[in-house]
């Protein structure tokens, strides 16, 4: 294995298990506070029970994603000290800013967590608006950073350096307001589906149990609006990549030619050697409708650029795939659960429905990995796209393959001690003795 | 000479440093003091460790983000250096953070089950232990003036033995013997108990002597390991004032807590931590790493430290509130 791709692998091993975190950081705190709040107007102490489960599973999940984030901080040093060292002056006010909203979020958290008893209950639900707010606003920032790695703006390069630079106008780069849409939706649809799914699944063994009924409505309210307008918001993504990252969006559609009248490709193996793609739906002028609003006009292929610029299309390829497949999946159940929800059904009497928001569970989390992938992958050869080469980002520090084999022992680790300790704190039915103490009369005051 | 808007960064930088070894530094301590709690009241001295924690550590642990993110905006060249040099021991602080923040936590949430709890403990306590020692030897190796574009001399020459010297192990030392301190003297104000309290004194007063015999040792050993420091703790007219600055406090700190001042003590072991930090810095001023960067010539564009020290005067009207509430929500009603 050579350095650089050690390197990669490493880089995108550690992002690909940060993220899982960090969408949970953003997407639960929304849940908490709904739950909270529900309790404070309904007084029902099933809400409450619903909102102190889930700052539980918060705080492990935060902890994790916290201590993740900082290897991911290093580790763009560590890894790629070439990019930083020209990125940094540029893309370093996002990372500031998401400094702060660390910060608020990481006080604001401890504040939720420990602050049950020792503050108003008014002050504690701000509290959790405030995590919530600072979650997303954070989130926000670190893909601002990496939309400029796909339109880098904000500088001129001369003779390979970075002069006139501009950290505002690198913020205000053409990709960012694509990005950051659809990774915010993205994580509240990914987390509000997840909740109803886990929950739907024990709904139907359980079907009566009021704690999972109450999570599952919850979980639709912020997963299904989100994961209705995904599509949407996907649909701008892609038509600012067709505009300004040609390549990327060739290797998704696994668009070899530059053609009029471009077919949209589901499904097919594309092969780089021989420039076809076998075994794929065609559906023609698809593309083009897709990205130009008009069947016949030109979409950009692969032949446009040298073979050295391209990203590796099999990959890209089929990641994209997966993330409309399970997207346009995701919003077909969100449909339905609406429809549902506004009708005023039982949705846990509806037996194939708890199944289907069931199998949803993970798709959402699925689809953000490979969306990350499509859009990171996509951008290879380049690190800085048409600026600065991945290999020459890189860090001359040999024998990257042993920090990669520690990293991924230890996330593994990480993730299957978490999933265990999710499991038996916070997902699975209250017990007896829980019941009692959730629902308990108040103890007699003995005079 | 007045101070460079790349100055003032700089002085950006060493004040979330300060903070980071006040607070975070004081919560590895607290795991320390975790993995060495002995006696009839070991299990009692966990809790209120784990309660002093709790609520804070994630909040303190961002000091060290901004630290790094500052660093690489403000001054990329000399951050590009250091993640070279010192990739292995940072690699392996990474991997301290992550086990003990992790184990802090699974250890809080893990439920009823004992056995499991002990053991996310002792992983807890010795991450705390090993953390500093390593954040210590990347700071010694820095103020040492060995991190430098590699030479291509070889594996050993440029990527272990620049950090593995007497002297980065010295500081490393006295990192962790510093956090150890901060810990048991915060820890005097964190409980109502007398017992406890009565314990965590005893161990402030132990890790305060060993802070002042590794701290001579250092010293020493900058002698060869780090001539600018050397320099700059000894032979330059600002030194004595420092030593009597640091002396006074350290002195201070030691009698506060022997008259059982708790307060007294904090603060004086507050000034104590902070003006050796400022002391190192000041002695390699205006290096940034010495000796072949100073702070001007790493510094990033105008406009870039203009932008950022504007976040950062934005960012603390959210922060410093902040801050204040929680640790008045938390810290304040300990007292008794
Ligand atoms: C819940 C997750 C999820 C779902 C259901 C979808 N996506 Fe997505 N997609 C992401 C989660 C995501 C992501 C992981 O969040 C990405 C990676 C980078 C980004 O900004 O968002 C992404 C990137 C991404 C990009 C690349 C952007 C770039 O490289 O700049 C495109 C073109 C689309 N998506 C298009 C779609 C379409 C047409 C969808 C239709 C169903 C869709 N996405 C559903
Ligand atoms: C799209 C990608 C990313 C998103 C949406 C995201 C979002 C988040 C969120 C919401 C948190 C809060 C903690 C949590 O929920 O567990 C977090 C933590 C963190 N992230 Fe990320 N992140 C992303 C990528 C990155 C990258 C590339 C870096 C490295 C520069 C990074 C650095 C951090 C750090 C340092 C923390 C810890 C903050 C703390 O201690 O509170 N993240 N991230
Ligand atoms: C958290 C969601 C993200 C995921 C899952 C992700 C995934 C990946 C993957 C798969 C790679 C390897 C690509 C390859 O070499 O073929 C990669 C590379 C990289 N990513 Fe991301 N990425 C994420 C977000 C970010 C963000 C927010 C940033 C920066 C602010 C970032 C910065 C980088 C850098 C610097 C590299 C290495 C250089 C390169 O390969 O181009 N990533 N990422």
């Amino acid at each position: 294995m050579t350095d650089l791709f050690a390197a990669r692998s490493q880089m995108a091993m550690s992002l690909g298990f940060h993220i899982l975190f960090a969408i949970v950081g953003i997407g639960m705190p929304l849940l908490m506070v709904i739950a909270e709040a529900r309790w404070r107007r309904s007084g029902d102490p099933l809400d409450l029970e619903l909102a102190k489960r889930w700052s539980r599973g918060t705080a492990i999940l935060f902890a994790v994603g916290a201590v993740s984030g900082t290897v991911l901080s290093f580790e763009l040093g560590l890894l790629w000290p070439g990019f930083m060292e020209a990125a940094g002056p540029i893309i370093g006010m996002p990372f500031s800013l998401e400094g702060f909203a660390f910060f608020t979020e990481a006080i604001f958290l401890g504040v939720y967590l420990y602050g049950w008893d020792r503050i108003s209950p008014r002050a504690h639900l701000l509290a959790g608006v405030i995590v919530a707010v600072s979650g997303a606003a954070s989130g926000v920032f670190v893909v601002i950073a990496n939309a400029w790695m796909n339109a880098p703006a904000g500088f001129t390069l001369v003779d390979g350096t970075f002069s006139d630079i501009d950290p505002l106008a690198a913020m205000a780069n053409s990709a960012a307001f694509q990005q950051v849409l659809h990774m915010t939706l993205a994580s509240y649809a990914a987390t509000g589906l997840a909740v109803a799914g886990i929950h739907a699944f024990l709904l139907r063994r359980d079907p009566l149990n009021a704690f999972h009924r109450r999570a599952l409505t919850i979980g639709l309210m912020v997963g299904a609006p989100a994961a209705l307008l995904q599509p949407l918001s996907g649909d701008i993504s892609a038509r600012n990549v067709a505009e300004h990252q040609p390549a990327k969006l060739a290797a998704m559609e696994a668009l070899f030619q530059t053609r009029a009248g471009a077919p949209l490709l589901i499904g097919g193996l594309p092969d780089m050697d021989t420039k076809t793609t076998r075994w794929g739906i065609e559906i023609p002028a698809g593309l083009s409708l897709l990205i130009n609003r008009d069947p016949k006009s030109v979409v950009t292929g692969l032949d446009s650029f040298p073979r050295a610029d391209w990203p590796h299309v099999p990959t890209v390829h089929f990641a994209f795939q997966i993330m409309v497949g399970l997207g346009s999946l995701m919003a077909l159940v969100s449909l339905w659960a609406l429809f549902k929800l506004f009708r005023g059904h039982d949705l846990a009497a509806d037996r194939r429905f708890l199944a289907l928001t069931a199998l949803t569970a993970p798709m959402g989390f699925i689809a953000i990995e490979a969306g990350w992938t499509v859009t990171e992958v996509g951008r290879q050869p380049w690190v800085i796209y048409n600026v600065m080469r991945t290999s020459d980002a890189v860090t001359p520090m040999p024998r990257l393959v042993y920090t990669l084999a520690g990293f991924t022992a230890l996330y593994c680790f990480l993730g299957i001690v978490v999933a265990w300790l999710l499991y038996a704190q916070i997902i699975r039915s209250p017990r007896e003795r829980e019941w009692h103490r959730i629902y308990a009369p108040k103890p007699a005051v003995t005079p | 000479m007045s101070p460079t808007v790349a100055d003032l960064l700089a002085g950006a930088v060493l004040l979330a440093l300060t903070a980071y070894v006040l607070l975070a530094g004081a919560d590895f301590g607290g795991g320390v003091w975790d993995l060495f709690a002995r006696g009839p009241r070991r299990e009692r001295q966990r809790a209120v460790i784990a309660h002093a924690i709790g609520p804070v550590w994630e909040a303190n642990h961002v000091w060290l983000i901004l630290v790094v993110v500052l660093l690489f905006t403000g001054f990329p060249r000399a951050f590009s250096q250091i993640v070279i040099a010192l990739h292995i021991p940072l690699t392996l602080i990474l991997v301290g953070i992550v086990l003990r923040g992790s184990a802090f936590i699974f250890r809080s949430y893990g439920g009823d089950d004992s056995g499991g709890q002990r053991r996310w403990g002792r992983v807890f306590a010795v991450s705390s232990l090993v953390t500093p020692l390593l954040l210590g030897t990347a700071v010694g190796t820095i103020a040492a003036g060995r991190v430098q574009r590699p030479t291509g001399a070889g594996f050993m020459a440029d990527f272990v033995t620049p950090w593995l010297t007497p002297f980065a192990a010295s500081v490393g030392g006295l990192t962790l013997a510093l956090f150890a301190f901060l810990a048991a003297v915060y820890l005097t104000n964190e409980t109502a108990e007398e017992e406890l309290r009565e314990d965590f004194r005893r161990q402030a007063l132990a890790s305060g002597v060993v802070v002042f015999l590794l701290a001579m040792v250092t010293l020493v050993l900058a002698w060869q390991g780090a001539p600018l420091v050397w320099n700059g703790l000894i032979v330059s007219p600002g030194a004595l004032p420092l030593h009597l600055i640091v002396g006074a406090a350290a002195t201070l700190s030691l009698w506060a807590l022997w008259h059982r001042w708790w307060r007294l003590a904090r603060v004086a072991a507050v000034a104590q931590v902070t003006c050796i930090l400022w002391g190192w810095a000041l002695s390699q001023y205006p290096w940034i790493l010495p000796p072949s960067l100073t702070i001007a010539q790493s510094a990033a564009p105008l406009i870039t430290l203009k932008l950022t020290l504007g976040a950062l005067a934005l960012g603390s009207l959210v922060l410093f509130p902040s801050l204040f509430y929680l640790f008045r929500v938390f810290k304040a009603t300990e007292q008794t």
